[in-house]
């Protein structure tokens, strides 16, 4: 990635922390919640069969709902779920090649199950993508951490994420700071060796150090101990555990009825009927 | 080596999840019990140091591709297997959150992959012997070529064997290992040449940043706990899984029918489907693996043959909500105002 | 009240590498007072300052804050009473919010609840930040992150605040925040800067520090104005205190 891009990406992620600070019902909904419901999401749309298409479609409908009641860009969310869709490409572009037993016998056109199971691959990957995206652009990355501690997480690797994200930023700024000065230096001579590259990190890695060092000193100049301690209150009673049930209970509602197939086979009989 | 979501399996996924679970925990329980105060900055900001490391492209010389920096092996070096364990995880962590690099449900493989792999299996096992106690900067960094290059086999392996388990990708084992290998060979040449270099320099700058680490011993790893936590988890989240899976065999399933022994059926003498055959022939370690996958679906879809007669509905069905679904998208584009 | 508030006796510090960074150092300072450490580069101003939290221990020599000397046994005490505001605001603000950093010392301190709250507050209106509390840091400008950095040490209710550079970096508007502020605070202060200027303005008494002595030590209306003990110390008079560039008086 270029100097640009990276700082491209950079400040897409803060686009996203910044969603974060909204305000609506969902924002205001105990991060935990969010948390449960993405994962009850994620785990329903991976549990279909690898040929199942129809049956994914509804899902769309729940980042749909998710943008429109707490007030995000649609256009965003998709552009980062789209960011998925290279790596979906790749891993299932071999299966209509591979599977070429048809399985869906449309007038003269034989649909081979490679191709569906492709497709399936590919919706998958969007709705997963959009979960994760949606989580994070209504609870920031310290809430869902926080919440990842309440529910049982281990703390040095909530702390451990916390910080990791604090000093993204900065780190990836002096790194572009880095591969640009050195870029202007290179005359035009495209990429940079393993040599210069491991020169500019290590030069990286010991201010690194160095400012670890110096964030540890003001945390024991504040009376640090090793402990973290926890600031806020957070609710989480029956309210929110119904939302939770309500929404995991749709997701397998949605799961175990194939909502556009009774669709399809109603309009189908209307068809009919009226033919 | 990220793997995607759309690779992994419930159950696979369930039970890498369960792995990297366990294997935070007991990390996070060793750094407690250590109670280093340095540690909570100092694996913060080499975890963001690593992610901001990862977006650099370094040219590969001689290919005219590029990669990317792991990182894997240079954190235990520096942080101890522990530290960089959980170090390793946030970055793929935020990583899976953040810029959908990978997914959430491969997030567990990944961390096995990239995070346990490094820092469990190949620091203590490959690096420290090689190393020995007090290295000189040439017995360190031919230590590091050699345990990049296994780190990063065994990773891709890994990941080969996981996709596979799994079942979704029509990828055969043996041609996917055959295209993760070689490439993760170059990957790892990289790796090594270029965390052996930052050592190097960050070592004559600061020789007390690598004080070696006081390393677990052999018996004390987790190892063994690991591989009983796996099967644990394999048994449950298997069983689990397939009470609760369609009928369609998963990887392993469709493995035991084979070795069992079910009716083959002719290949389908598709052009390129008869060269994959002949390769395939040549070098699986399974023969069999890869040609009857899709035959035996076949046989196996037969019992759920109405499924197919009533998917004309699921695709009219289908089109109708894709319909609701782009007006309901534009409604509310047009609403927020494009910007 | 002239019992001094920071006292240093013959303080000595050399660097693991060999490197003597302070020789000698003897100072009192009284409380209430403001003082301006000035300097060339590597003179020994941070080196100074970080003995006085503790931060670093001398290699001879002692510091006392109040009764207590600083010594690597009473590190709490120490904290305490002197909060250090750093040269880089990044690296004091580690927390996710705002609010989060400036209740991490309370918070270590065993405050809790309504009193925590209390005083999370009243250090966030002391800088005005209040409308901060909730931004995560890397959100905040120049200007508004020195200014958090503050609020973080006012929060320990410290008794002396020590300074590195903290207009340092500043747009005009933020330098003349930060110099406002500075002059409302009754602690005692203790500034290290370069920016003589606001040291004219600010401070009551200057320590001149050179190859880690101390030259002088006096009213700053002496030494900012002595132009050759300024010049041999690789530093010049304040701006303010220049002759005018239109008519050369």
């Amino acid at each position: 990635m270029s100097s640009g891009a990276i700082f491209g990406s950079l400040l897409e992620l803060r686009q996203l922390d910044l969603l974060a600070s909204g305000d609506s019902v969902i924002h205001r909904l105990d991060t935990r919640v969010k948390l449960l419901a993405a994962f009850g999401f994620i785990l329903t749309v991976v549990s279909f069969d690898r040929y199942e298409l129809s049956g994914l479609l509804p899902f769309f409908f729940v980042p749909l709902a998710v943008c429109a009641t707490a007030g995000l860009p649609v256009w965003l969310v998709v552009r980062k779920a789209l960011l998925v869709l290279p790596f979906a490409l790749l891993i299932g572009a071999a299966n209509p090649l591979l599977d070429q037993t048809v399985q869906l016998q449309l007038g003269t056109v034989g649909i081979s199950g490679g191709w569906f199971s492709f497709t399936s691959i590919v919706l998958r990957a969007l709705l997963t993508a959009a979960a994760a995206i949606l989580l994070v652009a209504v609870s920031g990355v310290p809430a869902v951490c926080e919440a990842l501690a309440r529910l049982g997480v281990p703390q040095p690797l909530v702390i451990q994420l916390l910080f990791m994200y604090r000093y993204l930023f900065v780190l990836a700024e002096e790194a572009v700071h880095a591969s640009r000065s050195r870029s202007l230096r290179s005359f035009g001579r495209r990429g940079m060796g393993p040599g210069p590259f491991a020169a500019m990190i290590a030069h990286l890695l010991l201010r690194s150090w160095e400012r670890a060092e110096r964030i540890h000193q003001a945390m024991l100049a504040r009376g640090f101990t090793g402990q973290f301690l926890p600031s806020r209150r957070c609710r989480f009673g029956l309210p929110e555990l119904t939302v939770l049930l309500l929404f995991v209970g749709g997701c397998l509602l949605l799961r175990l009825v194939n909502l556009p197939q009774l669709v399809g086979a109603a309009a189908l009989g209307l068809f009919q009927g009226v033919v | 080596m990220h793997m995607a979501d759309a690779l992994v399996s419930p159950a696979v996924g369930g039970t890498m999840w369960a792995v990297a679970a366990g294997a935070i925990g007991y990390s996070s329980a060793q750094l407690k019990r250590g109670n280093d105060q340095r540690r909570v900055p100092l694996m913060g900001v080499l975890g963001a140091f690593v992610f901001a490391a990862q977006m650099i492209n370094v040219a590969i010389p001689g290919t005219g591709s590029s990669g990317h920096l792991g990182g894997g092996l240079l954190l235990a070096v520096l942080l101890g297997p522990h530290g960089a364990l959980l170090a390793i995880s946030s970055v793929l962590i935020v990583q899976a959150l953040l810029f959908a690099d990978g997914g959430l449900l491969a997030l567990g493989g990944n961390i096995v992959n990239m995070g346990i792999i490094p820092a469990y299996l190949i620091y203590p096992f490959c690096y420290r012997p090689l190393a020995g106690p007090a290295p000189t900067a040439s017995r360190r960094s031919a230590a590091i070529m050699i345990a990049a290059l296994v780190a990063l086999q065994s990773g891709a392996l890994a990941v080969v064997l996981q996709t596979t388990l799994s079942g979704i990708s029509a990828l055969p084992f043996a041609t996917f290992a055959l295209l993760m290998q070689p490439i993760h060979l170059a990957i790892g040449l990289l790796e090594g040449v270029v965390t052996a270099a930052v050592l190097t320099l960050v070592s004559t700058a600061r020789p007390e940043l690598l004080a070696l680490q006081p390393s677990p011993s052999p018996a004390g790893l987790p190892l063994r706990r690991l591989l009983v936590g796996f099967f644990a988890a394999t048994v449950v989240i298997g069983g689990l899984g397939s009470l609760a899976a369609s009928d369609r065999p998963d990887g392993l399933e469709w493995a035991i029918r084979q070795v069992a022994g079910s009716a083959e059926l002719a290949n389908p003498q598709h052009g390129l489907h008869q060269v994959m055959a002949t390769v395939q022939e040549r070098l699986a370690l399974l023969p069999d693996y890869g040609l009857r996958q899709t035959t035996a679906q076949q046989s196996a879809a037969g019992p759920s043959d109405e499924r197919w007669g009533t998917s004309l509905a699921g695709l009219v069905g289908g089109g109708i909500t894709v319909l609701f679904l782009s007006l309901g998208a534009l409604l509310l584009g047009r609403g927020r105002g494009n910007p | 009240m002239n019992h001094p508030i920071v006292a240093a006796d013959q303080l000595c510090f050399s660097y693991p590498d060999g490197t003597v960074a302070l020789r000698s150092v003897s100072f009192r300072i009284r409380p209430g007072e403001s003082v301006a450490i000035i300097g060339a580069n590597g003179a020994g101003k941070s080196t100074l300052l970080q003995q006085l939290n503790g931060s670093l221990t001398p290699t001879t020599g002692q510091v006392r804050i109040g009764d207590v000397p600083v010594a690597p046994a009473t590190p709490q005490e120490v904290r305490r009473s002197v909060g250090m505001v750093f040269q880089q605001p990044d690296d004091q603000l580690f927390m996710p919010t705002v609010y989060d950093d400036v209740a991490f010392g309370p918070l270590n301190l065993g405050m809790k609840g309504a009193d925590l709250e209390q005083r999370v507050c009243l250090a966030l209106d002391a800088v005005s930040a209040r409308h901060l509390a909730a931004k995560p840091p890397y959100r905040l400008s120049a200007g508004e992150k020195k200014r958090v950095a503050i609020a973080t040490v006012l929060a320990m209710d410290p008794t002396v605040l020590v300074m590195d550079e903290p207009t340092a970096g500043l747009d005009p508007y933020g330098r003349r925040e930060i110099m406002q502020l500075l002059s409302t605070f009754d602690h005692t202060r203790i500034i290290s800067s370069h920016d003589l200027d606001m040291v004219a303005q600010v401070c009551s008494r200057v320590v001149l520090l050179h190859e880690g002595e101390i030259r002088a030590d006096g009213a700053p209306g002496e030494i900012l104005t002595d132009t050759a003990l300024l010049a041999d110390c690789r530093l010049e008079p304040p701006l303010s205190l220049q002759a005018c560039c239109v008519c050369g008086r």
